[in-house]
């Protein structure tokens, strides 16, 4: 497999602060890629790195020619206005914009397209429920539906399972499997190093700087864990300019 | 006194009625969609800086030109945009929260409007540019509403999508569209126009009571974006021929008579709207089954 995302000695940060530190490597097209850490590891910061919304420190990003609005980014729910009067139906249908954009109608097709969206992740007959009455699992369902409408290449999934039930957390990570199985490269920050280890082959462990990036089962090993715990989060105001900077 | 003499007599036999209800009916049109965006996306109150904001660039047109409609309006759309603009410019730009980055510019823009008209040393009859003469629109008046109506709704017509999405959800927005930043300024120009619009007929301070309270009180009684909208703008354009109205037959000023009737349908909504109304939470009726 040719790579989809390449890092050369990336960092990303804000307010010249790294919160990814020196990261390099490949993600290969069609890989299903946990990234892991505590908080404040770099995890949302690499995400939104790799989806545009935010310009390195250093180094760089190549997506290989695919335009980051081509990339599908599902963010922490909390992002969401919830009070907004709008319904799942419409919600969902924003997964269209690529292709509908400013004008575009919604056809036939689309509308059987959102509404097998909406059947794909179990919530026939809340078509009409505004979002600000759904529930943490039914709300998550409705943003993993519009991101079966998007049809990206390359999903980024941030915290996707978080605060979830058993129930819902399956039959959200069995569409995971169906997109890692049309081969789309996903890549998911995630906490539940159970679920990783029985989902995601491959695992990149963040604590600001790369810890380990392998086979999950070597990259989430006790060493690594252990690694990562010491290097923490940091963050000073006088910290001096990085010398290995570009 | 029959049902005709104080409902449609006015309107049949005095031509300023009619031209004052085709205001209003222009007015209504504009600014009801515009207000219950203002309100999703919580910037009730920006509507009300704007405001501010106008005042000193109309004022200044006046000062030039007196009740000039075309400098008048010139001033307070150039100060209105300077305003909207440069503070959204410098929120995006900077980080800084948008509703701080609006009070600096509005306050600066207000000062430098006194500053100027203390400076001329004449005593400027404001009371028009404050308080509005509804009952006094004339032909480039209306023409002038009826065209910011029609950039108002042509306007939001583009940019509906963009702004919805950065309601909701301005993550999503920015991830699939570069459209977010121009829908925004788009959408505070529309503010800006609407207020300038509304100021000639209901004044700078009151225009802004057309927009902000027929969108809270229609918030009341629908769920949908779409069902917001038409009852924000007929609430609005109700407020209008009431306080028309109420204004002929009592001989009170039109601008505030058409505001307060706003707010008594926002206070009744307060009380006894079925989505969050006061009465629901005190009068207990049966839950439903599912």
């Amino acid at each position: 497999m040719s790579a989809q995302i390449s890092f050369r000695n990336l960092t990303l940060g804000y307010e010249r602060h790294p919160a990814v530190h020196h990261l390099s490597g490949e993600v290969k097209q069609g890989a299903l890629l946990a990234i892991c850490g505590a908080n404040g590891a770099g995890k949302s910061t690499l995400l939104k790195g790799i989806g545009g919304a935010l310009k390195p420190l250093g180094g760089s990003i190549d997506r290989h020619g695919l335009d980051p609005r081509e990339i599908a980014y599902l963010p922490q729910g909390a992002e969401i206005d919830r009070s907004f009067p709008i319904h799942v139906y419409d919600m969902v249908s924003m997964g269209l914009w690529r292709r509908a954009g400013l004008f575009g109608g919604i056809g036939r097709a689309d509308r059987t397209k959102i509404e097998h969206a909406i059947a794909a992740v179990g919530l026939e007959g809340f078509e009409t429920r505004p979002i600000g009455t759904l529930s943490g699992g039914q709300m998550q369902r409705t943003l993993f539906a519009r991101l079966l409408l998007q049809d990206a290449r390359v999903i980024l999934l941030d915290e996707p399972f978080t605060a979830l039930d058993a129930k819902t957390v399956s039959d959200l990570v069995d569409l995971v499997r169906r997109w890692h199985g049309e081969k789309r490269t996903v890549i998911a920050v995630l906490h539940d190093f159970d679920l990783v280890r029985a989902t995601f082959p491959e695992t990149l462990l963040l604590a600001r700087t790369p810890v380990a990036w392998g086979p999950t089962a070597e990259a989430l090993g006790p060493e690594n864990l252990l690694k990562a715990r010491r290097l923490g989060e940091s963050w000073r105001d006088d910290a001096l300019p990085c010398s290995d900077a570009a | 006194m029959s049902l005709f003499d104080t409902f449609f007599a006015p309107f049949a036999e005095f031509e300023f009625m009619r031209r004052a209800l085709a205001g209003v009916f222009a007015l209504s049109l504009g600014a009801g969609p515009v207000g219950a965006f203002l309100m999703l996306r919580r910037m009730s109150l920006t509507g009300d800086a704007m405001a501010h904001a106008i005042l000193p660039g109309a004022a200044i047109g006046f000062l030039f030109a007196g009740l000039n409609l075309y400098a008048m309006t010139a001033g307070g759309l150039a100060a209105g945009l300077l305003v909207a603009v440069g503070a959204g410019v410098v929120a995006r730009a900077t980080g800084m929260k948008e509703d701080a980055s609006l009070a600096a510019f509005y306050l600066i823009s207000l000062a430098l409007g006194v500053l100027i008209v203390s400076l001329r040393g004449s005593n400027v009859d404001l009371l028009h540019v404050l308080f509005g003469t509804v009952l006094g629109i004339d032909d480039a008046t209306l023409m002038l509403i009826a065209g910011i109506t029609t950039v108002t709704l042509l306007t939001l017509a583009v940019v509906w999508r963009p702004l919805v999405l950065e309601c909701v959800d301005p993550t999503f927005l920015a991830s699939v569209s570069r459209s977010g930043g121009v829908s925004h300024i788009a959408f505070l120009s529309l503010v800006v126009l609407n207020l300038v619009g509304g100021f000639h007929a209901l004044g700078t301070l009151l225009s802004v009571g057309l927009m902000m309270l027929p969108a809270a009180t229609a918030r009341f009684f629908v769920r949908d974006l779409t069902a917001l909208v038409t009852t924000s703008t007929l609430i609005a354009f109700g407020s209008g021929v009431a306080g028309l109205l109420v204004s002929y037959h009592l001989g009170t000023p039109s601008g505030p008579s058409i505001i307060l009737v706003a707010g008594l349908a926002y206070a009744g909504a307060v009380i006894l709207g079925p989505i969050g109304g006061l009465a629901g939470r005190f009068v207990p009726r049966r839950h439903l089954e599912a």
